[in-house]
């Protein structure tokens, strides 16, 4: 179990004041999960990250492993990155231009304390090398290796010193699209099936989505949510997380009614819709309503209001076909709300068309907290 | 040239008018004049004898057989060779381990030691070599003098005049050189490969040996040849430690062939291909390894940040180190002269000697009838070299980056070939060159701007080209469409938005003008010393305190300079080659 408590981190600044780059960062990942630090560029990921490493010495907090304190500002404890064990790959992959594949991924058996003989290294080198498929170009020169490689050795060389804790920072960003999708599988299966402890930085929200266990949503160097893949994409707690994973409809509203522990009544601008809040509103709450396009469920005939749905019927303002699906702007009133489509659906641009909200699909979120 | 920018370039398929074709065939004509004659001049006068009043020169190979098929050539060689190999390596170890502290580790004040490092590149070497002449000679310097009173022995604790000696003084003058271009090479290098090892598990020093440099490697390599080519063509030190005990180098011989009576030119000369010939392998092995370094060179954009280790307590070492070294080549040398400026004759310091501080020397030397002819005459030099040098390479560096003339590659050529001239052969080259051909530059100032311009044209074309190719060319184009004429869009738009790099430029020149010697000594006659020279004369007549007095106001007037260039450099965003 790693364990990172009340973590601050600051760098100089240009003006000799300090960037808080990381402020009260706290998590637990458990063993053999896979935890991803997910925001945009700049809120202090690689920093967190690079804490927990050890490349940067924080401010302030705690960080442990399976209960052994790597760093304590409280009791001065630092333990130097070179004596941790933790197995890293960087967002550039760091890969060692003046060495071969099989050069690059040996070398953090050669400079351990208990060194293996020569015959072990070999041994243990080419299984890992042959687990990311590189075995046949181990004797190449690291240059020669493409992206998709030099990424798969970069890990080859994390895993070859059995870590106790791997690192990851944004390891697919270097890669194309297709490339991207493939290794997503690959780094997942490999993550599973080692059962190691992990941590992974990212900026993509599909990639998080699609590899974690656990995700925490970071900006401006503090952590906003913590939450399952699942959680987070379909109870964001704040407008700019439900804003940063994924695309989605926001709604004004104000609060009517609470009905029971997780459901109230607002109005809107398209009427007073049944939804879903997260945290306990109050009547005339100022509140924000989030659906995501494709919850908004499009047909052409009225489908009939069942229980707490509401139906409204609107205009095709725009659409775009996107391939595996189709996105529309929909007008109801002044409201715009995009929905995401079977491409199968071909009204045309000016048609009026029914709009269906279901209620557990629509999540209510307080206006204050909300944010910008 | 950037191949890029060869491609962006304009076409230059339209007519051309008059103007620039006149602008553009004079710049080529002066540098092809200015890099190929005296070469030609150099290698035909290697084929002749001595030209007397009652003979004239005839064609023979004997220079060549005294210069390489005697008992002196092995010598010769040898010197040369372990003089140059001590300098680079001394140079280079002491300068890589600076660098190294420097880029690499948490050592405090890191900022003002890289800034005073700077300083000894100013320093002209022939005031730094005497400094050390003063400090460490057998007789008078004061490291012995100190210890033979303190122990009452007249042991040499340290004896200048000596290939050890020569070594150690050239190897540190040069030594802010090499940390500047090692520090070059650090920061070229993606600091994740070594946190890369750091997270793998390896220790500081197995991270300094296995990763740091074994990646710096090419880039050092060529480093390492630069300062080979650098102490190869000193003049300054292996003349005046090296021949008082005749420990004699290539330089060292030209100038005593040129200097004996009768002077023997053509001796001189085939000494001078020999050099030639070193120089150009050096360049040539240099151009090499900066290929390979292009190919290590690993800064990846995304997720760089400079990182330095944590050294622990040793940074107080490296710090204490750090001290010592600018101790040594800034401030003992610096002190030295002040405190013999200051005497009336040269005693070593001592509580004494105190009581007699003066400014006679200082005196003297604006008594010295030389003195204002040869201030004017230096200012007047460097100013105009400068403004000829930035003038011309803004053309050629013009044609080079923004035309697709067939060819264009040679003038980049032409004008960087006098890298490879050491400075005392430029100087022989030209002088013979302008003897021949008689039309009464020799013996005049107009020689020595000549070998002035020749020899900074190399980097002027530097600082041109590269600001060149940092402006976008449709800043022209639409000058262009505007109607105006090539000249006039020369002048009004292309030369003031690279003014900035022509400042930075014009004021480099002007420095390492005022501190040329090498090629002078050559070339200058009674009424054409400028103020290097007037250092010279001092040092062979003997005039210590007035020449540290002269040393003292030259190295003071050059940091004002130097300050100005950076400040320049700095406000308009151009990087310096380094002095
Ligand atoms: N070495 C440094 N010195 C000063 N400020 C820094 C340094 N490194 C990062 N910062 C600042 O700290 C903040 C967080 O940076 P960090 O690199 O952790 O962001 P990130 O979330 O990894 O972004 P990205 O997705 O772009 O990699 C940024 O505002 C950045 O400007
Ligand atoms: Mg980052």
């Amino acid at each position: 179990m790693l364990i990172v408590k009340s973590l601050c981190t600051e760098y100089p600044g240009d003006r000799g004041e300090a960037v808080r780059a990381a402020r009260d960062v706290s998590f637990a990942v458990p063993d053999g999960k896979l935890f991803t630090l997910l925001g945009p560029s700049g809120c202090g990921k690689t920093t967190t990250l690079r804490s927990i490493a050890g490349l940067e010495v924080p401010k302030s907090g705690e960080i442990s492993l399976h209960g052994k304190v790597v760093f304590s500002s409280a009791a001065g404890v630092s333990v130097a990155p070179n004596r941790r064990n933790f197995g890293m790959v960087f967002q550039s992959y760091a890969i060692w231009p003046h060495m071969t594949v099989y050069q690059n991924a040996a070398f953090p058996l050669q400079v351990r304390r208990d060194r293996p003989d020569r015959k072990k290294i070999a041994d243990r080198v080419m299984r890992v090398l042959s687990a990311v498929a590189l075995d046949d170009v181990a004797e190449r020169a690291a240059t020669k290796l493409s992206g998709g490689q030099q990424q798969r050795l970069a890990l080859a060389r994390a895993l070859v010193m059995e870590p106790q804790l791997l690192l990851l920072d944004e390891p697919l960003s270097n890669l194309d699209a297709k490339l991207r999708e493939r290794m997503r599988f690959e780094l997942k299966r490999i993550q599973r099936e080692l059962a190691l402890t992990t941590v992974y930085v990212t900026h993509d929200q599909n990639e998080a989505l699609a590899l974690s266990h656990e995700i925490a949503v970071m900006r401006e160097g503090r952590i906003v949510q913590i939450g399952s893949p699942r959680e987070i994409y379909e109870r964001p707690c704040s407008r700019f997380v439900a804003d940063f994973i994924g695309t989605t409809n926001f709604i004004d509203a104000r609060v009517i009614e609470e009905n029971g522990d997780d459901r109230c009544r607002v109005a809107t601008p398209v009427g007073a819709l049944d939804v879903r809040c997260l945290d306990r509103m109050h009547r005339n709450e100022a509140a924000i309503v989030s659906v995501r396009p494709e919850d908004v469920e499009l047909s052409e005939q009225a489908p009939e209001a069942g229980g707490a749905d509401a139906v409204r019927a609107g205009v095709v303002d725009a659409k775009a076909f996107l391939g595996e699906h189709l996105d529309f702007q929909v007008r109801i009133g002044d409201l715009v709300l995009l929905a995401r489509a079977h491409p199968s659906l071909r009204t045309p641009v000016g048609e009026k068309i029914f709009v269906r909200l279901r209620a557990e699909k629509c999540i209510a979120l307080r206006a204050a907290s909300a944010g910008p | 040239m950037s191949r890029t920018a060869a491609l962006l370039a304009s076409s230059m398929r339209l007519p051309l008018p008059e103007a620039r074709w006149l602008v553009i065939g004079a710049a080529v004509a002066l540098a092809a004049w200015l890099a190929l004659a005296p070469l030609g001049f150099l290698l035909w006068q290697s084929l002749f004898t001595p030209e007397t009043a009652t003979a004239p020169g005839e064609f023979t190979f004997d220079n060549y057989r005294t210069a390489y098929w005697s008992a002196e050539t092995l010598r010769l060689l040898g010197n040369s060779a372990a003089f140059a190999a001590g300098s680079a390596s001394l140079a280079f170890v002491v300068g890589t381990f600076f660098a190294w502290i420097n880029e690499r580790t948490d050592t405090p004040f890191k900022s003002a030691f890289f800034a005073l490092s700077l300083v000894p590149l100013i320093i002209p070497a022939i005031l730094f070599t005497v400094s050390w002449i003063l400090l460490a000679s057998p007789k008078i310097g004061i490291v012995n003098v100190a210890v033979q009173a303190l122990f009452a022995t007249d042991f040499v604790v340290a004896d200048i005049y000596s290939m050890g000696g020569m070594i150690f003084v050239d190897g540190l003058h040069q030594s802010p050189l090499a940390f500047l271009m090692m520090t070059a090479a650090f920061r070229s290098m993606d600091p994740s490969l070594e946190e890369a090892a750091l997270m793998c598990g390896a220790a500081a020093w197995q991270i300094a040996l296995r990763m740091t440099l074994k990646l710096a490697w090419p880039a050092a390599a060529g480093v390492f040849l630069i300062l080979f080519l650098r102490a190869i063509e000193s003049f300054e030190v292996p003349a005046l430690l090296g021949l008082p005990v005749g420990i004699e180098v290539y330089t060292s011989s030209i100038y005593q062939a040129v200097q004996t009576y009768p002077s023997d030119i053509g001796l001189a000369s085939s000494y001078a291909a020999a050099l030639l010939v070193i120089a150009s392998l050096c360049v040539y092995a240099q151009s090499r390894t900066a290929v390979a370094a292009e190919k290590f060179s690993t800064v990846t954009g995304k997720g760089f940040r400079p990182r330095t280790m944590r050294i622990g307590r040793w940074r107080y070492v490296t710090a204490l180190a750090f001290a010592l070294y600018l101790a040594i080549v800034v401030v003992l040398p610096f002190l030295v002269l002040l405190w013999c400026s200051l005497q009336r004759f040269y005693v070593a310091p001592s509580v004494a000697a105190l009581k007699d501080l003066t400014f006679d020397a200082y005196r003297a030397v604006f008594a010295y009838p030389v003195f204002a002819n040869a201030v004017w005459n230096s200012l007047v030099l460097s100013a105009a070299s400068a403004t000829i040098v930035a003038l011309t390479t803004a053309v050629l560096a013009w044609i080079v980056v923004r035309t697709r003339l067939p060819g264009r590659w040679l003038i980049d050529d032409l004008a960087m070939l006098p890298l490879m001239f050491p400075g005392l052969v430029l100087g022989l080259a030209i002088m013979v060159c302008y003897l021949n051909i008689g039309i009464g530059v020799y013996g005049t100032l107009w020689i020595m701007l000549i070998a002035y311009v020749t020899r900074f044209m190399p980097y002027g074309m530097r600082y041109n080209s590269t600001s060149m190719l940092a402006l976008h060319k449709e800043l022209e184009e639409s000058a262009t469409m505007s109607g105006a004429s090539w000249s006039m869009t020369f002048w009004r738009v292309v030369l003031p938005l690279l003014k900035p790099g022509l400042i930075a430029c014009w004021l480099y020149v002007v420095i390492v003008s005022i501190r040329e010697l090498s090629s002078s000594i050559l070339l200058y006659s009674p009424g054409s010393e400028v103020v290097s020279i007037m250092i010279w004369e001092y040092w062979q007549n003997g005039q210590y305190v007035e020449l540290s007095a002269l040393g003292v106001m030259l190295i003071a007037s050059l940091l004002g300079l130097v300050l100005l260039e950076r400040f320049a450099s700095r406000q308009f965003g151009v990087a310096s080659p380094g002095v």
